[in-house]
């Protein structure tokens, strides 16, 4: 393990509070201070989580010309509570035939890797919970693991839809993997380590600016990874009518839809964390990475606190992106999404990672500097690949084998 | 290792959320494709043709707003031709203009909802798309509520004329939607058409050849996307269309894609002919006759309509009496289903709900 | 304008051809005798003078002592438009051949003609009940119709 606790300012007060106030002992401290931040973690994103459901639909009501909800509370803000509170006092029904087991566990498995995702996220200037030294691998791992638990949705339903749906996703996720993997192996080797933290500290400039392709690949394997637009084909509304949600109601179905919403804050997150500096901010800032938006005030505690804020700004910018994009793009069909992720993806992630360390070799320790030719090299590359790859691979449809019309004789 | 796999049969609807209603479709699947199809129908089966038979013919007119719902101004001006045709009425012209006035809004309206629910049947958009094409839509219910009080079920159009005369402030009213809806349609045509993911999703998909597509019975937007220059407004003009000048768009491929480029070609149309019949109208009277009995001699009559969904035609048989004998509903949505088999078979799951939308038939109709 | 083709110009075109199935014709109609009608409508749409492509519409029409089926046919190339009705007698299992082959659009128009009237088509692929439920007994567009008494509902139904 890399780094632990000993940076965080909660961790010391609560254990200097346990061990010098209370006199207990020290392991027992340790104990109750880390119990009180994965609290404070696993509470705050699933808050955060929770308040998404409500920002997207508030910013989707506006794409549309509509208000969007704004009768709960100020703004609407209370509109996910009460979503809580109806979902809560609806009856749990399982579906006759159903595998009791699977079907009630299978929400579990879909909330608990999001929030094992979460103990490598630096969400601020020394602020996280564990700095894996394998952490980005360890994201790779952990996220595949919500598919199983589509899956078991799907399986346990005994309904047709949500076995469609399973199956979707289950060809999709094997699809996907690996231009993510890809994706995630080039910042890997332009940080020259696996460790999240590491890799925050290794983007003087944003990896999005240095590694387009990369970051593009990134993107748009996540989204399939999160099954939102265009890529929801595992609960397509107009054709699956839920997918593998189909049978699910009351608090099982309110945890699937957290879990999901909450997938996409972490996943905003991993993209902050690998592409966007983190809890850095230097695009606007002329003197480097030392140097804060609030760089006047330079103490620590109030840098901790900026760190964080930028990095929740960040967070945010990923959402209301996710959310644009809900609003302007149809849904792919499930064959045209599996040739984009073999034809058009994997191919331009492992461009990617080629182009990366050939740079990386050429400079091995980059500065700001390298780091800009990187990305001026880049970006013409991204573009012509883009380019190239547009123009090879189709995604139009083919004609199917059995004839339209062929089974009536016209004249 | 081979795998032993058996075709899935999948009944699709009658509660689905994109099956226009009450509609299902039992689908035999292998994997994700389509091996077999077919419609099941009924559910909304009200029986208008009976009720008809047992109500006087102006009371006939409320059941036809209930037939397609979403374009009851058409369904009335169909019937009430045929009515008039059967004792041979004549309409004063002012009358016709507002019947081709009002048709052409609901044709517009239709299309719009045809077009909305397609790009939502497409998936995504949240729901974009369709929120914009129901914003248009409200416009233009706005304006039939100044014309007769009634938004969805309208029964505007009366035997010998229409209900009443519009009020002197539905024409700047209708004058701002004019100005406003060529804006709309490009915007909406911008949306749908040049999205590279709505082509790649709707053009070669589920072609319908023309020859077996008039061999089906197909009309309206559907079989003029086959490219089948086919219309009832050109072919028999009925009130004032042969005095209007418009275009008949029509399709090349015959595929998903085209049947929704013709319904919003055919948007711009209509806006050209209200935008003429405003030129054209003139002060007078709007009906022939304020006859509360209509008792025509014994006879058949039949008139074919273009309604937005394709050929509408009342068959009117009277045996002298105040109630029709029999009155049969050429119903285009329904006949339209002809293909159903060949359009989804061999397609993906994804492909038949977009086909199926393509058709865009509405399950008042369908069923009556 | 849709030229309508009267009765009497296309009873003397079919009489050639047809002689005595051609029963009757009024400016409205042609009658035509229920076996030839299959044989009549391919002819009508085969023959290039008539060349009627497409079936607008079938439906029929209860006159309690005869069934009388009407068809009524569109050519898209003459623009010209004519009527075709067929009188079935009797009440019990009266029928006719089928369209269908000629007019692919015949098939649903039919079914639901054997539905609501209860006019049976000798060849049809698909004859099953179209708006009515299977095992609903009755045609209920027929002039004596009455409907049965409670509880017979829709199955599964309140």
């Amino acid at each position: 393990m890399g780094g632990g606790l000993e940076g965080n300012a909660i961790y010391r007060a609560v254990y200097g509070l346990v061990v010098d106030t209370l006199g207990w002992a020290s392991w027992l401290a340790y104990f109750i201070a880390a119990m009180v931040i994965i609290l404070i973690v696993v509470n705050g994103v699933l808050v955060l989580g929770t308040l998404y459901t409500w920002f997207e639909r508030r910013v989707l009501g506006r794409f549309q010309g509509r208000l969007g909800p704004n009768r709960t509370g100020p703004f609407g803000l209370l509109q996910p509570i009460a979503d809580a509170l109806k979902l809560m006092f609806k009856e749990d029904i399982v579906p006759r035939g159903a595998d009791r087991l699977v079907f009630s566990l299978a929400p579990i498995v879909m909330l608990v890797p999001t929030l094992l995702v979460l103990a490598i996220i630096p969400f601020g200037r020394g602020s996280f919970l564990a700095d894996l030294n394998i952490g980005v691998l360890y994201i790779a791992a952990v996220g595949g693991i919500t598919t199983v638990a589509v899956l078991m949705a799907g399986y346990a339903s005994a309904n047709k839809f949500a076995t469609f749906g399973s199956m979707r996703a289950v060809a999709m996720v094997v699809s996907y993997e690996i231009p993510l993997v890809m994706a995630l192996l080039g910042v890997t080797v332009l940080a020259a380590s696996m460790s999240m933290v590491a890799v925050v500290e290794a983007q003087h400039l944003p990896y999005l600016l240095v590694a387009p392709l990369g970051a593009g690949v990134f993107l748009v394997a996540i989204s399939a990874e999160l099954n939102r637009n265009p890529f929801d084909v595992l609960e397509a509304e107009s054709e699956l009518v839920a997918g593998y949600l189909t049978e699910y109601s009351g608090m099982k179905y309110g945890v699937f839809m957290l879990a999901e919403f909450t997938n996409t804050i972490v996943a905003g997150a991993i993209f902050a964390v690998l592409f966007l500096q983190g809890w850095q901010w230097t695009v606007l800032s002329p003197l480097g990475s030392q140097v804060g938006f609030l760089g006047f005030l330079d103490t620590g505690v109030v840098r901790q606190i900026e760190s964080h804020f930028w990095f929740l700004f960040k967070v945010g910018l990923f959402a209301f992106a996710a959310t644009w994009v809900r609003a302007t793009l149809p849904r792919l069909r499930i064959d045209q999404i599996l040739s984009l992720a073999w034809k058009v993806l994997f191919p331009l992630s492992l461009l990617n990672v080629l182009v990366l360390a050939v740079e990386v070799i050429v400079w091995p320790e980059p500065s700001v500097g390298d780091l800009a030719i990187m990305a001026a090299i880049n970006w013409p590359v991204a573009g012509a690949a883009f380019f190239v790859a547009a123009r090879l691979v189709s995604l139009g449809t083919r004609a199917p084998g059995l004839g339209v019309g062929a089974a009536v004789g016209v004249r | 290792m081979t795998l032993r796999t058996e075709p899935v049969v999948v009944s699709i609807g009658p509660h689905h959320p994109s099956t226009h209603g009450v509609f299902r479709m039992r689908l035999t699947f292998d994997g994700e494709n389509i091996i077999d199809a077919e419609p099941v129908i009924g559910y909304l089966h009200r029986g208008t043709e009976k009720l008809a038979e047992e109500r006087q013919y102006t009371q006939v007119i409320t059941l036809t707003d209930r037939l397609d719902y979403v374009s009851s101004m058409t369904s009335n001006q169909a019937f009430v031709l045929s009515c008039e045709k059967l004792i041979g009425l004549e309409v004063p012209d002012r009358g016709m203009y507002l019947r081709v006035i009002a048709s052409e809004l609901q044709r517009i309206v239709s299309h719009l909802i045809g077009v909305g629910f397609f790009l939502q049947e497409l998936g995504g958009f949240g729901g974009t798309a369709l929120m914009y094409a129901f914003r248009e839509r409200e416009r233009i219910l706005d304006l039939f509520e100044m014309l007769c009080g009634a938004r969805i079920t309208v029964s505007y159009s009366r035997i010998g004329g229409v209900f009443a005369d519009a009020p002197a402030d539905f024409w700047p009213a209708l004058r701002r939607v004019l100005d406003d809806m060529p804006g709309y349609t490009d915007e909406l045509e911008a949306l749908v058409f040049e999205s590279e993911i709505v082509q790649s999703r709707t053009k070669g998909v589920s072609p319908i050849d023309p020859v077996l597509a008039v061999n089906a019975s197909l009309t309206g937007p559907v079989l003029r996307a086959s490219g089948v220059a086919w219309d009832w407004r050109k072919a028999a003009p009925y009130d004032v269309y042969d005095r209007v000048d418009f275009d008949v768009p029509v399709g090349a491929n015959g595929d998903n894609y085209d049947r929704f480029w013709v319904r919003i070609q055919e948007v711009r149309q209509s806006l050209r002919i209200v935008e003429q019949c405003i030129e054209q109208i003139e002060p007078g009277p709007v009906r022939a006759t304020d006859a509360m009995l209509f008792r025509p001699p014994p006879g058949d009559s039949y008139v074919p309509t273009e309604s937005p969904k394709g050929e509408l035609g009342f068959y009117l048989v009277s045996d002298g009496s105040i109630a029709p004998y029999r009155c049969h509903v050429r119903a285009p949505s329904f006949i339209n289903l002809s293909l159903f088999k060949e359009m989804l078979v061999g397609w993906k799951l994804a492909d038949a709900i977009v086909s199926l939308g393509s058709l865009d038939f509405n399950m008042g109709e369908v069923d009556r | 304008m849709t030229t309508a083709v009267t009765g009497h110009e296309l009873a003397d075109a079919l009489r050639e051809r047809f002689g005595e199935a051609v029963v009757d014709s009024t400016d409205g109609a042609v009658w035509i005798a229920p076996a030839a009608i299959a044989g009549v409508c391919a002819f009508l749409r085969e023959d290039e003078a008539h060349d009627y492509a497409l079936l607008s519409s079938l439906t029929a029409v209860d006159y309690v002592e005869y069934f009388e089926v009407v068809y009524r046919l569109t050519s898209l190339s003459r623009n010209a438009m004519t009527v075709l009705k067929v009188r079935v007698p009797g009440r019990d299992g009266p029928s006719l051949p089928t369209v269908t082959p000629v007019w692919r659009g015949a098939e649903l128009q039919e079914r639901e003609v054997w539905d609501l009237m209860g006019v049976s088509f000798d060849g049809h692929p698909n004859l099953k009940r179209l708006l009515t439920w299977e095992g609903f007994e009755g045609h209920p567009l027929r002039r004596d119709y009455l409907e049965p008494p409670l509880p017979y509902t829709w199955p599964h139904g309140g």
